[in-house]
């Protein structure tokens, strides 16, 4: 089962690698260079270290703006999906937010902010947290009314409903908004470095258009894609490690 | 049939009047007092009135919705009735209570949780040590023939092993009255028997109060101390039945006996009214 799964990811990495290299040599554009190009590219920036002190740059608002959505994003959603009350108050704004057109909302961000790391972490936010809110709020309020019911019962406080009932019930749905609001996430990073100030990998990728030096820009840009795969994979695992049955649907009778 | 009422009648009355007296004749251990249950307009009880008496096993019988499962989960204290009130040694259900244990209809496992874990969550929620809950909830799932399965989560179980994890969490809790909602529904025809005959055994030799739901006029008959005939929507009790003479009998001659044979052939009777 994991060898296959893992050979078929494998087939489409190299079915979209070698399409990537096609598309380069006939070529699709003068500013489209090669899959192997922009692997060479990625190893000069590897081995001179310049896309690790990007990433030193990018990551700062990422962690900061990925793990504040997380923590508040999965709170909020928890307080929404319990409260009608807090639904009604919450639930416009992240639909509002999730709407919203971003590219907009950062000259607003900027002038309140300044160019630094707030608005940054601001526009990460702005991308991530709608969709982990959103989540978890419908999942905690799907939550199987005869489990809650057996679980008081058997006498469980509303603490114990809520740690051991309704999150675990609706852990695949939080995680699935995670994953959702992560790469959302990395999509913010990138934009506000491109849009607020360069720096980092978006500095990288601006810099290298500018130069016209275009493997450089697709490495760099291949890395975060590269980076927010693992990521996200990573979060797949701890799912699995925390809630086993649940990868397998739901027993409903 | 009159005549069967009417010694229910009189045994309720005996009751009142020498409870004090005779310890060892039947008392009350859950009495349900005039309840109603309205879901918006629909009526699914009506002013229904039944007592249950320690240490016995009572069956409920009657058509498909006509509100088994609501009369349990009052009583349970899941849900709150429109009218009237359940009493449990005489206090009012006001909630849900260490005194009772639920097996669902639905069975209501925990899907992430392994057999081990869910047949023990009882006992987590009452705080009892881990090792401990492990030891008392191993006991149970012996008991209902699940040995082997601890570690397997409930999408590898079939249906009649799952309703087994849910007979298991109820009984390991050691409530004094078990509420049963069709928990024999999905277990195979040879398993169901050997359940039903572990039921007498355990209705005999624990003093605990058995309120059982069933589909099956046979199984009722079979395993019930008193028999309590709902009718459909608005449920009320039309009759209840109290057999008497093979209940002391060995349990392989149940089935043969007269009584019982009167007694499945009484109850078709009246129910075969509501089935069309
Ligand atoms: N949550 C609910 N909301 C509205 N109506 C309900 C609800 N639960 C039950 N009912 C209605 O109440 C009636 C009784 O339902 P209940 O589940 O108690 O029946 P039952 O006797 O257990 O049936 P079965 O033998 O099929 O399990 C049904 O007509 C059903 O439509
Ligand atoms: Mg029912």
């Amino acid at each position: 089962m994991i060898n296959r799964s893992l050979g078929l990811k494998l087939l489409s990495a190299i079915l979209v690698f070698g399409a990537w290299e096609i598309a380069g040599r006939i070529p699709v554009s003068f500013a489209f260079p090669t899959f192997l190009e922009s692997m060479q590219a990625l190893f000069v920036m590897t081995f001179d270290g310049s896309i690790f002190t990007a990433y030193g740059e990018t990551l700062k608002p990422l962690a900061i703006g990925v793990g504040i959505s997380a923590f508040f994003g999965i709170g909020i959603g928890l307080w929404v999906g319990l409260s009608e009350r807090f639904d009604w108050l919450f639930s416009p704004i992240f639909i509002v937010m999730q709407a919203a057109p971003l590219a907009a909302l950062i000259p607003i961000l900027v002038m309140a902010y300044g160019i630094g790391l707030t608005s940054k972490v601001f526009v990460v936010c702005i991308m991530a947290m709608p969709v982990i809110v959103l989540n978890t709020a419908s999942a905690v309020r799907n939550t199987p009314a005869n489990i809650k019911d057996m679980g008081r019962s058997f006498l469980a406080s509303d603490r114990d409903i809520i740690l051991k009932i309704v999150i675990p019930a609706a852990s695949p749905v939080i995680f699935s908004g995670l994953r959702l609001g992560i790469s959302a996430g990395f999509i913010g990073a990138i934009l506000s470095e491109l849009k607020i100030t360069p720096t980092g990998v978006g500095d990288i990728i601006t810099y290298s258009r500018s130069i016209a030096d275009y493997p450089s820009m697709y490495a760099a840009i291949f890395s975060i894609i590269v980076l927010a795969v693992l990521f996200l994979n990573l979060l797949e695992q701890i799912e699995n490690v925390l809630f086993e049955g649940n990868n397998r649907g739901y027993v409903s009778d | 049939m009159s005549y069967l009422k009417g010694t229910t009648v009189v045994m309720s009355q005996t009751n009142d009047a020498f409870a004090k007296a005779e310890p060892l004749d039947v008392d009350t251990a859950v009495s349900v007092r005039g309840v109603s249950k309205n879901y918006g307009e629909v009526e699914a009880l009506k002013n229904l009135s039944l007592d249950f008496p320690r240490g016995q096993l009572t069956s409920l019988l009657g058509p498909s919705g006509c509100g088994k499962t609501t009369l349990l989960k009052i009583i349970a204290g899941l849900l709150e009735p429109t009218a009237g009130e359940i009493e449990i040694d005489g206090k009012k259900v006001t909630g849900p209570g260490p005194d009772r244990a639920f097996v669902f209809q639905d069975f209501a496992l925990l899907p992430w949780a392994n057999v081990m874990r869910n047949v023990s969550f009882g006992l987590e929620l009452r705080g009892v040590a881990k090792s401990e809950r492990e030891d008392i909830a191993q006991k149970y799932i012996d008991n209902v023939g699940l040995s082997g399965f601890e570690k397997a989560y409930p999408h590898e179980l079939s249906g009649g092993m799952r309703q087994r994890v849910g007979l298991a969490r109820a009984l390991s809790v050691d409530a004094q009255v078990l509420l049963l909602d069709e928990p024999f529904s999905a277990v195979d025809e040879q398993n169901r028997r050997k359940f039903q005959e572990d039921m007498l055994e355990l209705v005999r030799n624990e003093n605990k109060t058995f309120l059982f739901v069933t589909h099956s006029i046979e199984e009722a008959v079979y395993v019930s101390d008193q028999i309590a005939i709902l009718l459909p929507r608005p449920s009320r009790v039309s009759e209840v039945i109290r057999p008497s003479s093979f209940r002391g009998t060995n349990v392989e001659n149940i089935r043969r006996s007269p009584e019982y044979l009167d007694i499945v052939d009484q109850i078709w009777a009246s129910l075969r009214n509501y089935v069309e």
